[in-house]
């Protein structure tokens, strides 16, 4: 603690001080089993969602009716579909699309309520009660409610997916940060680089905004899994990917009409869907517990 | 406390208004003449759309046409459906009971799970009944409700044919929707109660209670449950919202009436008076349910004071 304390003010120390601290999160993170599990399993998902169609052993979209409906076998590992297309390779290709969507959806969501909410919290005031009372207005859409809303302005489409529940990320984020920034505010350092004479500008980006990442980075891990199942939820309901495109909410979709013939149309983007969130909240759960001592020392009590 | 809701109610105002604003938006913002968009489908001639323009009153300064669509909704008046022609007021009114009985159902059923299990799992923490609970608390927050709706009519209404596959009539129509709806409800409310319970049963006053000879369930049941059920109260609030929007997903799957059905409908249709009213319904119900949660709070937690 006194380490810490001590290492502060100067430049150097405190860089040493960061890579400890890193090296500490890592260790923590490294401790906690499911955590590595998921993180092991989401790595080898994103491997195969790059490389998965040079590997898929057939194309994802190619029809052939006269292999319609075939259960599991050791030619086709999960099955074919109704249009005889083969299930496992729809489940690789399938996996870009939801990938894609959710990464985005965060990148959207973090960008613009790391803006909104440091502007929010460093000019405070009049700019801030503007800001806040917005987001309360985006906060008061439920769920996907906001996403459905932003779809019906943009008509619907996978790119308009991803915008859509980016957007309806964008309030989470912005209370989270604006609220870190109140609180770094307060902080005696950051008093202090005022009181030195330093720019607005280099007190928001040197001072202010380092305390803000660890924050953002937590919320990005356990807002991934929520992107995750709200993109495919849009695909299932039929406003995101056009068919034939391979996307796991869809294809569920699509095998629902076929639950009485081929119960595996269905079962194989659903089960890919769950073991994903799992992944994610696995690691996201890490993620936490490493990066928010609070949060460790009342675990550890 | 008068007065505590008194301001809590007036503070609330910016946030409905602001609902209205961005509900009356939608369809300035869409790309497009609104009186074009209303007629989309109809081949409809320019002197047609021009009239619609007038009727509609879209020459008006957009704060007129803002204030106008206010004052009707303050008389219940949402326009006219698209596709059924029948007022969208009427059309929210004839589906809102599925989904108020549906939410309802699965509130309470589901909240009354997690609670028990989120109790066992912090009362007898680290042995296989903490592990259950945590396991059903993990795999339901992971497990998509679309998919558990799939999966339960796969299991319990194709192969075991237990129950309706289609989710109306009665009871017997409603469990396996709850079912879908229910199980990351109850999910989050395991993992909070649990966690909370655990933290409370920590503190020096639960030892005392149990140094005085109290029996385990009611330094439990009466000493820690309450303070550890606060912050579940909210929760069960902000949940509100999820389930208003799981409606969408699962009213969709079990064909049944609803709210969240109807959402689907006037979205894939472009209905757009419908789609307004539903976004701005729900939206009022969520405020407004959020609100009596807030006080009801107040009313449980003695250490909040609202002067």
């Amino acid at each position: 603690m006194s380490t810490e304390a001590k290492s502060v003010s100067w430049y150097g120390v405190s860089l040493a001080a960061g890579d400890r601290l890193a090296g500490r999160a890592a260790r923590q993170f490294v401790r906690n089993r499911a955590a590595v599990a998921g993180l092991v399993v989401l790595a080898v998902v994103l491997i195969l969602t790059t490389v998965g169609s040079a590997i898929a052993p057939y194309n994802p979209v190619r029809v052939r009716v006269a292999d319609r409906l075939r259960p599991p076998s050791d030619v086709h590992w999960l099955g074919t579909d109704q249009f005889g297309r083969d299930i496992f390779s729809r489940i690789l290709a399938g996996a870009r699309p939801t990938f894609l969507a959710a990464f985005i959806a965060i990148g959207l969501a973090g960008v613009g309520g790391t803006v909104l909410g440091a502007l929010a919290g460093y000019a405070g005031g009049r700019v801030d009660d503007v800001i806040m009372r917005g987001m309360d207005i985006l906060l008061a859409f439920p769920g996907i409610l906001l996403a459905l809303v932003v779809i019906t302005i943009l008509g619907t489409g996978l790119v308009n997916v991803m915008i859509a529940v980016g957007i309806s990320l964008i309030p989470v984020y912005t209370r989270l940060v604006r609220g870190t920034m109140l609180s770094a505010r307060q902080q005696d350092y950051v008093v202090a680089a005022r009181a030195m004479g330093c720019r607005p500008s280099r007190v928001l980006i040197r001072h202010m905004l380092p305390s803000v990442w660890a924050q953002v980075a937590v919320l990005s891990t356990t807002a991934l899994g929520w992107a995750i199942i709200a993109g495919s939820t849009l695909n299932f309901l039929g406003f995101g990917v056009r068919p034939p495109t391979p996307e796991w909410g869809a294809d569920l979709n699509a095998g629902r009409e076929y639950l009485n013939a081929a119960w595996w149309l269905s079962t194989a983007p659903g089960v890919a869907i769950v073991l994903v969130i799992l992944a994610v909240n696995f690691v996201g759960d890490g993620v936490t517990e490493a990066l928010d001592p609070a949060l460790r020392r009342r675990r550890a009590a | 406390m008068g007065r505590f809701i008194g301001r809590r109610l007036i503070s609330s105002l910016p946030v409905l208004l602001g609902i209205t604003a961005l509900v009356f938006l939608i369809l300035h913002l869409l790309p497009g003449d609104p009186a074009q968009i209303m007629l989309f489908g109809s081949n409809a001639t320019p002197e047609q759309v021009r009239a619609l323009h007038r009727d509609l009153g879209l020459d008006r300064p957009l704060l007129v046409q803002y204030a106008d669509f206010l004052w009707r909704i303050l008389h219940a008046d949402l326009g006219i459906s698209f596709i059924t022609q029948r007022r969208v007021a009427d059309e929210i009114a004839i589906q809102f009971p599925a989904t108020a009985a549906l939410a309802l159902v699965t509130m309470v059923v589901a909240a009354g799970i997690g609670l028990v299990a989120g109790v066992l799992g912090a009362v007898y923490r680290h042995t296989w009944l903490d592990a259950l609970s945590t396991g059903f608390s993990v795999l339901g927050v992971a497990v998509p409700n679309f998919w558990l709706s799939v999966l339960l009519i796969l299991v319990f209404a194709v192969h075991l044919g237990w129950l309706p596959a289609l989710g109306e009539g009665g009871l017997r129509g409603l469990i396996l929707p709850a079912a879908s709806l229910g199980w990351g409800f109850s999910a989050i409310i395991t993992r909070l109660c649990r966690t909370n319970l655990i933290e409370v049963l920590t503190q020096p006053y639960v030892a005392t209670a149990h140094a005085k000879g109290l029996p385990p369930w009611a330094v439990v049941g009466r000493h820690a449950l309450k303070n550890a059920l606060i912050p579940v109260v909210t929760l069960l609030g902000l949940q509100v919202g999820n389930l208003l929007s799981g409606a969408v997903v699962v009213e969709t799957i079990f064909g049944r009436q609803g709210i969240g059905a109807l959402a689907v409908r006037a979205i894939l249709a472009k209905d757009f008076p419908l789609i307004q009213g539903v976004v701005l319904f729900v939206a009022l119900v969520y405020v407004l349910v959020n609100l009596v949660v807030d006080m009801a709070y107040a009313m449980l937690d003695p250490r909040v004071h609202y002067a």
